[in-house]
């Protein structure tokens, strides 16, 4: 049951994308097709899943002073078999991807999860959460990139899907469109999770009004002070490296 | 003359940030003031062009005649990386300490910064470190213009982001945008801008 939470975590509540902003750079790069997406996606689940594990398995025996030259050896064995293995059997896949494979080594989340989880985590809940974190970031390369190839080029996974006559915006395969589409999908996001958070807070209110009229007062001074230490925290979304 | 294209085709149109996508931690992390922007930006130089030297270095004269370029080409560029931020930071640290106090907490962050791994991947993509393609100093001058190039184009992209955020600061716009999503906005803006540049060689 606990196994089940850290796997759900990374894929919704704290997703890699949306929630935790961490991994950028293959996000955009690689979101012009669905096809480059789900390969990205499934490099990084394999490598994620591994990495976790290994680091998990070993953790009392990395020195803690040099954890991270270790975590970062694992990583690039790991990622270093993805690489061989895409050159070998999908070709085409490695040469769309290209330096962003070998760029998975430095990708945040995966040296965020070894040093926030694996580190300090048993073996089955660091498996757990890598496969969880790996799914949640994947399903949020194939979010941006379904986007970014329907209306950049009128097309899913390289077929036409219109009979020809738009013109696509052909702006959102290229740079700008990357930055555009993500931007605005972290902001959806947010927005989504600030409305169910307003609601449930109103409905707890109600509820707790209803039953208990004497704490009434009281609840009002409490969201109060709740809205007001809203107000002061600073903005979503720190430096993580 | 083949230098100097490649020198300013690096920093405007295959700019590591707005064309290339390497470096956005740092580049949304750091850039909320100008002052912090600057000094992210000389410290990735630094390492920039000096991680492009010696993994261009070691993957030519060692690597690449032990036929190893393959598989420990990533694993070797990522400890150097390592090594050479942790080098550069005790060197600053002995030698000028207000050039640390400015730069100290920048370094531990390249470490992990995609541009620096990112350069030294896309030198040897281009075969710079390929003997059948380009003579020994040829491809060292050029990996070295890349490296440089990539740094300035990068700080030049941060010190346009921290203006433009440090102007953004009282703009009105939904809240739900706030902090990386209108970050994100404004890159994409900017990269639009640099579209321009893309005729331009």
């Amino acid at each position: 049951m606990k196994l089940w939470g850290e796997f759900l975590k990374g894929i919704v509540k704290e997703n890699p994308i949306f929630g935790l902003v961490l991994g950028m750079c293959p996000a955009l790069a690689v979101t012009n097709s669905v096809t480059n997406a789900v390969g990205m996606g499934a490099a990084v689940i394999f490598v994620l899943t591994c990495s976790n594990i290994i680091i998990a398995a070993f953790r009392k025996f990395f020195p803690a002073e040099i954890r991270i030259p270790c975590y970062i050896i694992v990583v690039s064995t790991f990622v270093t078999i993805v690489q061989k293995v895409m050159q070998a059997y999908t070709p085409d896949l490695d040469e769309a991807l290209g330096i962003f494979i070998p760029l998975i080594v430095v990708n945040c989340i995966i040296l965020g999860r070894a040093e926030a989880f694996a580190g300090k985590s048993p073996v089955m809940a660091s498996a757990a959460d890598g496969l969880g974190m790996g799914i949640g970031y994947s399903l949020g390369l194939v979010w941006v990139s379904t986007y970014r190839e329907i209306f950049g080029s009128w097309r899913l996974f390289g077929k036409p899907i219109t009979a020809g006559g738009f013109d696509p915006a052909v702006i959102l395969i290229m740079a700008p469109g990357a930055f555009l589409v993500l931007g605005l999908s972290i902001g959806f996001f947010a927005w989504l999770g600030s409305r169910r958070k307003e609601r449930a807070a109103r409905a707890s209110a109600e509820l707790a009004l209803a039953e208990e009229p004497a704490f009434g007062p009281v609840l009002v001074e409490h969201f109060k002070k709740e809205k007001a230490a809203a107000g002061e925290s600073p903005a979503a979304g720190e430096t993580k490296g | 003359m083949d230098y100097l294209r490649l020198f300013f085709g690096v920093i405007f149109v295959t700019n590591f940030v707005l064309a290339q996508f390497l470096g956005l931690c740092p580049f949304l992390g750091v850039s909320r003031k100008q002052s912090s922007a600057m000094g992210m930006g000389v410290a990735v130089i630094f390492v920039m062009t000096l991680a492009s030297v010696v993994c261009h270095l070691l993957l030519r004269h060692v690597l690449t005649p032990l036929g190893l370029e393959g598989f420990l080409q990533v694993s070797v560029f990522i400890l150097v990386i390592a090594a050479l931020v942790q080098f550069v930071e005790m060197v600053i640290k002995k030698s000028s300490p207000g050039l640390y106090m400015a730069l100290g907490i920048y370094l531990p962050l390249i470490t992990t910064n995609c541009a620096v791994l990112g350069v030294a991947a896309l030198n040897s993509a281009n075969g710079f470190a390929d003997p059948k393609q380009f003579g020994a100093i040829d491809g060292l001058l050029r990996a070295t213009v890349q490296g440089a190039g990539g740094g300035v184009g990068f700080m030049l992209g941060m010190y346009l982001m921290s203006s433009i955020r440090e102007d953004m600061e009282g703009a009105p716009y939904p809240p739900s945008l706030k902090g990386f999503p209108i970050a994100f906005v404004i890159t994409a803006s900017m990269a639009l801008a640099f579209l321009g540049f893309s005729g331009m060689l």
